[in-house]
Order: structure tokens, then C-alpha cells, then sequence
């Protein structure tokens, strides 16, 4: 597989949390289809890195270029409206809506874009077949476990067909079987539609399943690893 | 790891030629390094010898004549007993990748340098393994002898990790000695 078409461009990206220089100078590129995992110790900025990447923080200082568009230069309004349309987003937890069953959460976003009941609960029963989560329709979020939670969480981010995945520690809270069972339907799924993942993970196993690591230190890209020899 | 053992678990499952034995161990331990039919040899002479297994025939269906084993009561007793022995927790007393560091901070070499490309080696092999695992084919015991190589990759990574962020301290400290 060749992922050469720069999907998501950011360049000498700084950002600074009260006196915390979180990144000092991170140029990041991820390409269209690819799974990129971003590793590094506690604290070394991928958080910050990953909201500055998916327009939900902008950056001090650098360019965050999506599809030709500045991101970190586009209005409010527009921003938010293109991360509702091309990013899915998926945390380490709390992102699923605890009154809402599973079904209602995954379907959630289509319906915020208008699309009817009846069509939005179809697509997002797939999404939830894909991520192997069929039967779990009428639970809510305190009554599944952690790693079904995840692949709701994750069923949730794709619903809307987006090109960028961005997920941030989505197997932190979890053990390595849920993990693992966790990412390989991530990886599955997101190679089978050709969506692009931002990973950021400190655990190597997790970052095992990337094409690409990038590793963060003290804000700034230590060190950059390209997996695709092995395949 | 036991050899001998070994091939006593796979006669427990019926009488065997060595070819066969060699062929099932390679099938069983995906991961293991291949043994060598020598090997396989000398091992079934010795359990011969010590009356854990002995010969039950042989066969030369159309080719070369091939000597049957087959385990021994006390063949089984030994076995059983192996197999609920604890194997003791031992660390891996020679590290080399330890060994490395401190011997590149006596030199005055790379240490740092050293440590991510070690590190980028340990992160190709782990996602090599992740493709093995992972891939639609893959039996339950592929699986698991793959994720038994991750997890110990998995803990020198984290060791080197630590080890890399300590640098300065470690050769504070080999410097001084
Ligand atoms: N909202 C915030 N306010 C103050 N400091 C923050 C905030 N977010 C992150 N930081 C600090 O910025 C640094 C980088 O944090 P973060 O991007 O969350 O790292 P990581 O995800 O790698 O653990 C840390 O020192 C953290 O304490
Ligand atoms: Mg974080």
C-alpha cells in the first residue's frame, strides 16, 4: 500500500499552556490512508499536538494545511463544520453520551447533519456490525464494558464517513485483550474504507498496528519511523 | 528451553518418526527457532537411553527405513512432572543492549543515538509480528507465540525508554567509577 499524497500538513506548530511550552516546533504529515501513530513519553505534547492538528485548539505559532485549507486560519464556523464533515474524533473515554443507548450514540452525529431517523439508524447499525458491536443496539454506555464502549466510541467517529481519524489514547483505560481486539478493528475497518489515522499512544503493541511512527519529546519530533519496508 | 520435553509432548499424542517430530515442532511454535533434524536425533538417543521413550519399529513405506518412538511410562511421568514445574522467573542476566550503552559511554560513542536506532529495530520487528498476528489466516497458536515475542520486545522498549531519558545520570555515573 502507498500512502504518498499528503492529507493533513502541519509545520513548526507551537503552542503554550500558561508558562507550559506544550509544542515548541512539531511539522507533522499525515497521508491520505495511512495509520500514523504519535508515541511519546507523558507530557511530551500529543494531546495538544492532536487538537492542534484536528482544529480544536489553534496553534500560537505554524500552519495546519487540510485539503488546501488553512485550518488554523478558518473561521469558527466553517472549522467546526468541516470537523463535523472529514475528522472523527475518539478519547480515552467519556466521549459516549451516558442517557443516549449505544445505537443513539453512534447515530448521533448524522442526525446533528439532518439526515432522517430511520436512515441514520440503519448506517450507524452497520457501522456498529463493522466494529462487532451488533447486539449491544439498546445498551447504554455504563451497562458495556470498556472495550465495547471503544468500538461504539469508534463506530461513532466513522458514522459520517470521514477522512481523518484522530484517536487519542482510545486503548488507554482498556487490558491488552480489549486493547487489542479494539485495534484491530480500527485497523481493519480504517484500511477497508481507506481512512487515515492520527494514533496517539504511549503503549508499543498499540503503536505496532501503525504504518508510521512519529515520536514526540518535550514538544518538539524526536524521531520519525517508517514501518512500510516490513509490508 | 527442554528439548527433551518437548518431544516427550509430542509422543504423548502417539508414536512418531523424528522427521515427523521435527515437522509437528516447527507447526506448533510458529515463533521458536526451527529445530534442527540433528538435534531431534541426538535428543530421541538420549531419551532412548534413559528409558523415557524407546523404539517401537520401523517403517520404510517406499523410501529410506525410519525408526518409530514412543514415550515410555516414565517417559509420561517425566513429562508430567515438567510440565507443572514453575520455570523460574529469571531475568535475562545478559543484556546486551545494556551492555551497549554502557560500554558506548566508556568510549565516548553514541549512546542516545544507539538507543533509537535499537529502538526503531525492536518497533519494525513488533509490527512485523502485529502483521503475523493479525492477519485473517492466523491460528490461535500463531497468535500466541507472536504475542509472547511482542511482550517481551514490548518490555525492552520500555526498559530503553527509561534507560535513554537516565542517560545523562548513567554516565555521570560510569564516568566516575
Ligand atoms: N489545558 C492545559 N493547561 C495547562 N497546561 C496544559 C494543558 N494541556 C496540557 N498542558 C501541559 O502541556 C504539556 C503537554 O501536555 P499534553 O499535550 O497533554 O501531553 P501528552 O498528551 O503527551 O501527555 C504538559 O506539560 C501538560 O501539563
Ligand atoms: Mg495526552
Amino acid at each position: 500500500m502507498s500512502h504518498e499524497v499528503p492529507l493533513l500538513t502541519a509545520r513548526a506548530l507551537a503552542k503554550t499552556h500558561g508558562r507550559t511550552k506544550a509544542l515548541r516546533d512539531a511539522t507533522i504529515e499525515l497521508r491520505a490512508g495511512e495509520i500514523l501513530a504519535v508515541t511519546g513519553t507523558s507530557g511530551s505534547g500529543k494531546s495538544t499536538l492532536l487538537h492542534c492538528l484536528a482544529g480544536i485548539v489553534r496553534p500560537d505559532e505554524g500552519s495546519v494545511v487540510y485539503a488546501g485549507q488553512r485550518l488554523d486560519q478558518l473561521p469558527d464556523k466553517r472549522l467546526s463544520e468541516l470537523r463535523r464533515t472529514e475528522f472523527g474524533v475518539v478519547f480515552q473515554f467519556g466521549q459516549l453520551i451516558p442517557e443516549l443507548t449505544a445505537i443513539d450514540n453512534v447515530a448521533l452525529p448524522l442526525l446533528l447533519a439532518g439526515v432522517g431517523r430511520a436512515e441514520a439508524h440503519k448506517r450507524a447499525g452497520a457501522w456498529m456490525e463493522r466494529f462487532g458491536v451488533r447486539g449491544q443496539e439498546e445498551q447504554r454506555p455504563g451497562e458495556m464494558s470498556g472495550g465495547q464502549a471503544q468500538r461504539v466510541s469508534m463506530a461513532r467517529a466513522l458514522v459520517t464517513g470521514p477522512k481523518i481519524v484522530f484517536a487519542d489514547e482510545p486503548t488507554g483505560a482498556l487490558d491488552s485483550l480489549a486493547s487489542e481486539q479494539v485495534m484491530a478493528a480500527m485497523v481493519h475497518t480504517a484500511r477497508e474504507a481507506g481512512i487515515a489515522v492520527l494514533l496517539i499512544t504511549h503503549d508499543h503493541q498499540v503503536a505496532a498496528y501503525a504504518d508510521r511512527e512519529v515520536r514526540l519529546r518535550d514538544g518538539a519530533i524526536e524521531d520519525s519511523v517508517d514501518f512500510e519496508v516490513a509490508q | 528451553m527442554s528439548t527433551r520435553h518437548i518431544l516427550l509432548g509430542l509422543l504423548a499424542g502417539g508414536p512418531s518418526h523424528g522427521y515427523d517430530l521435527k515437522r509437528r515442532h516447527d507447526e506448533r511454535f510458529p515463533q521458536a527457532r526451527p529445530l534442527a533434524y540433528g538435534q531431534v536425533y541426538t535428543t530421541l538417543q538420549r531419551l532412548v537411553r534413559d528409558g523415557l521413550a524407546e523404539i517401537e519399529g520401523t517403517d520404510s513405506a517406499g523410501g529410506p527405513e525410519r525408526t518409530r518412538y514412543r514415550s515410555t511410562d516414565e517417559g509420561a511421568r517425566e513429562l508430567a512432572k515438567w510440565t507443572g514445574e514453575i520455570t523460574p522467573p529469571a531475568p535475562f542476566v545478559t543484556n546486551e543492549i545494556f551492555a551497549k550503552v554502557v560500554c558506548a559511554i566508556l568510549a565516548s560513542t553514541d549512546p542516545a543515538g544507539y538507543l533509537r536506532a535499537q529502538r526503531a529495530a525492536h518497533m519494525e520487528r513488533m509490527r512485523q509480528l502485529t502483521a503475523v498476528k493479525t492477519a485473517t489466516d492466523a491460528d490461535l497458536a500463531t497468535v500466541l507465540s507472536a504475542d509472547y515475542a511482542l511482550s517481551h520486545l514490548d518490555a525492552d522498549l520500555r526498559w530503553m525508554t527509561t534507560t535513554a531519558a537516565r542517560l545523562t545520570t548513567l554516565t555521570a555515573e560510569v564516568d566516575a567509577a
